[in-house]
C-alpha cells in the first residue's frame, strides 16, 4: 500500500502546538478585547482544528476527493450560519420574541 | 462478517477498498459537523441576544476541570493518531498499547464530566423549578477573607446582571440547556467512541490489524479525532465566556 505514515515527532509536534494553542485560547480570554474576544477565541479553535484535520485525520496526505468533502462540510456549514444569522440580526424584534419570560409577560 | 482484509467483488484492490471506507467515514463527518452545527447555531443566536446571562452562566464553569479536559482530549488524539500509525507499521503490541491509552483518556475525560455535572446539580444550576443563580454566593460559608471577598464581588456581579436583565434566571436557564445539551450530546460521541475502541482492542489482541489490513483503525480514528475537534469549540464558546470582568 503507498499510504503516508507519519513520523512520530510529526505526531509530537502537532500535539505540542495544540497545547500551545490551548495555552493561548485561555490568556486571551482573560484580556480586554471587547467583541474582539470571541474571534480570537474562534481564531485559534479554528487553528486548532486545521491542524487536527490535515495531519491526525491525514488530510494533507489524503486524495482530492477527501479535500472535496472537507470543503463540501465547511461550505454547507457556512451556509447554515449565514443565511440564519442575516435573518436573526437584521430583525430586531426576535430576540425579545424568543425569550419564554418574556412570552409569558406578553401574554398576561 | 467477513474476514480479515478480504477483497469484495465490487473493489478492484484492497487499496481501492480502504479508500473508500475511508470516503464514508469522511461523509458521515460531514452530517456530524451539520448535526453539531445546528446547535452552536442556536448557541450563537442566543448568546447574542442575552450576553449578561451567558456571561454569568459560562463564569459558573470551572475553568480548571474544563482545561485539563482539553489536555487529556488532545492527548488521547495524540495516542489514537500513534495506534493509526502503528497500525499502518504493523506494529502489533504497539497499536493494543496505544488503543488503551486512548480508551484510559477518554475515560478520565468522562470522569472529570461528570464531576463537573455534579458540581452544576450541587450548586442549583440545572435548568427547572429548582434552578437558583444566587443559590452558591446564599449558602456558601466563607472560610477565610479572601473566600468572603470574591463571594461579595460575586453577589455584586449577579445584582447588576439582574438589573441589566430582570429575566436573567431564564435567560442563563437556556445556557445550561445549551451547556448540557451540546456536552451531553459531545459525552454520547465519547461513550460511542469508547465502545468503538474497546471493540478494536479485542481485535488487535487477536492481531487482526497490520500493514494489509487496518481500515477499522484509520476510521475510528477519524471519527475520535471529530470528536476532538467538537470539543475544541465547545472550550472556549462555553467556559471561556467573559472571564476578563
Amino acid at each position: 500500500m503507498s499510504e503516508h505514515i507519519a513520523s512520530p515527532k510529526l505526531y509530537v509536534g502537532i500535539f505540542l502546538a495544540l497545547m500551545v494553542c490551548t495555552a493561548a485560547t485561555v490568556g486571551a480570554a482573560y484580556v480586554k478585547l471587547g467583541a474582539m474576544n470571541i474571534v480570537v477565541a474562534l481564531a485559534i479553535a479554528t487553528l486548532k482544528a486545521t491542524l487536527v484535520v490535515l495531519f491526525f485525520m491525514h488530510a494533507k496526505y489524503s486524495p482530492k476527493r477527501t479535500h472535496l468533502v472537507i470543503i463540501c462540510a465547511i461550505f454547507w456549514l457556512g451556509i447554515m450560519l449565514a443565511l440564519t444569522l442575516t435573518d436573526y440580526e437584521t430583525r430586531h424584534d426576535v430576540g425579545r420574541q424568543i425569550s419564554p419570560s418574556s412570552a409569558i409577560v406578553q401574554s398576561a | 462478517m467477513h474476514r480479515t482484509g478480504e477483497l469484495y467483488g465490487q473493489f478492484e484492490t484492497l487499496e481501492q477498498q480502504k479508500d473508500i471506507a475511508t470516503l464514508g467515514m469522511w461523509i458521515f463527518l460531514v452530517t456530524e459537523v451539520l448535526f453539531f452545527g445546528g446547535l452552536f447555531m442556536t448557541y450563537t443566536i442566543n448568546r447574542h441576544a442575552y450576553p449578561a446571562a451567558f456571561g454569568i452562566g459560562g463564569n459558573t464553569l470551572d475553568l480548571k476541570l474544563g482545561g485539563a479536559n482539553t489536555v487529556i482530549l488532545i492527548m488521547s488524539s495524540l495516542t489514537m493518531a500513534m495506534a493509526v500509525r502503528a497500525a499502518q507499521l504493523g506494529k502489533k503490541k504497539q497499536i493494543t498499547g496505544f488503543l488503551i491509552a486512548t480508551l484510559i483518556l477518554g475515560g478520565a475525560f468522562l470522569g472529570v464530566k461528570a464531576i463537573e455535572y455534579k458540581q452544576k446539580f450541587d450548586h442549583h444550576l440545572i435548568p427547572g423549578k429548582s434552578f437558583d443563580l444566587r443559590y452558591v454566593t446564599e449558602h456558601t460559608q466563607p472560610k477565610d477573607d479572601a473566600e468572603r471577598l470574591s463571594l461579595a464581588k460575586e453577589k455584586e456581579e449577579l445584582d447588576q446582571a439582574f438589573e441589566k436583565d430582570p429575566y436573567l434566571s431564564s435567560h442563563a436557564q437556556l445556557y445550561f440547556s445549551l451547556y448540557f445539551g451540546m456536552t451531553g450530546l459531545h459525552a454520547l460521541h465519547m461513550i460511542v467512541g469508547a465502545g468503538l475502541l474497546i471493540w478494536l482492542i479485542k481485535q488487535s489482541l487477536g492481531g487482526r490489524f497490520g500493514p494489509g489490513y487496518n481500515t477499522p483503525v484509520e476510521v475510528t480514528g477519524l471519527y475520535w479525532h471529530f470528536v476532538d475537534i467538537v470539543w475544541i469549540y465547545l472550550f472556549p464558546l462555553l467556559y471561556l465566556i467573559d472571564r476578563h470582568n
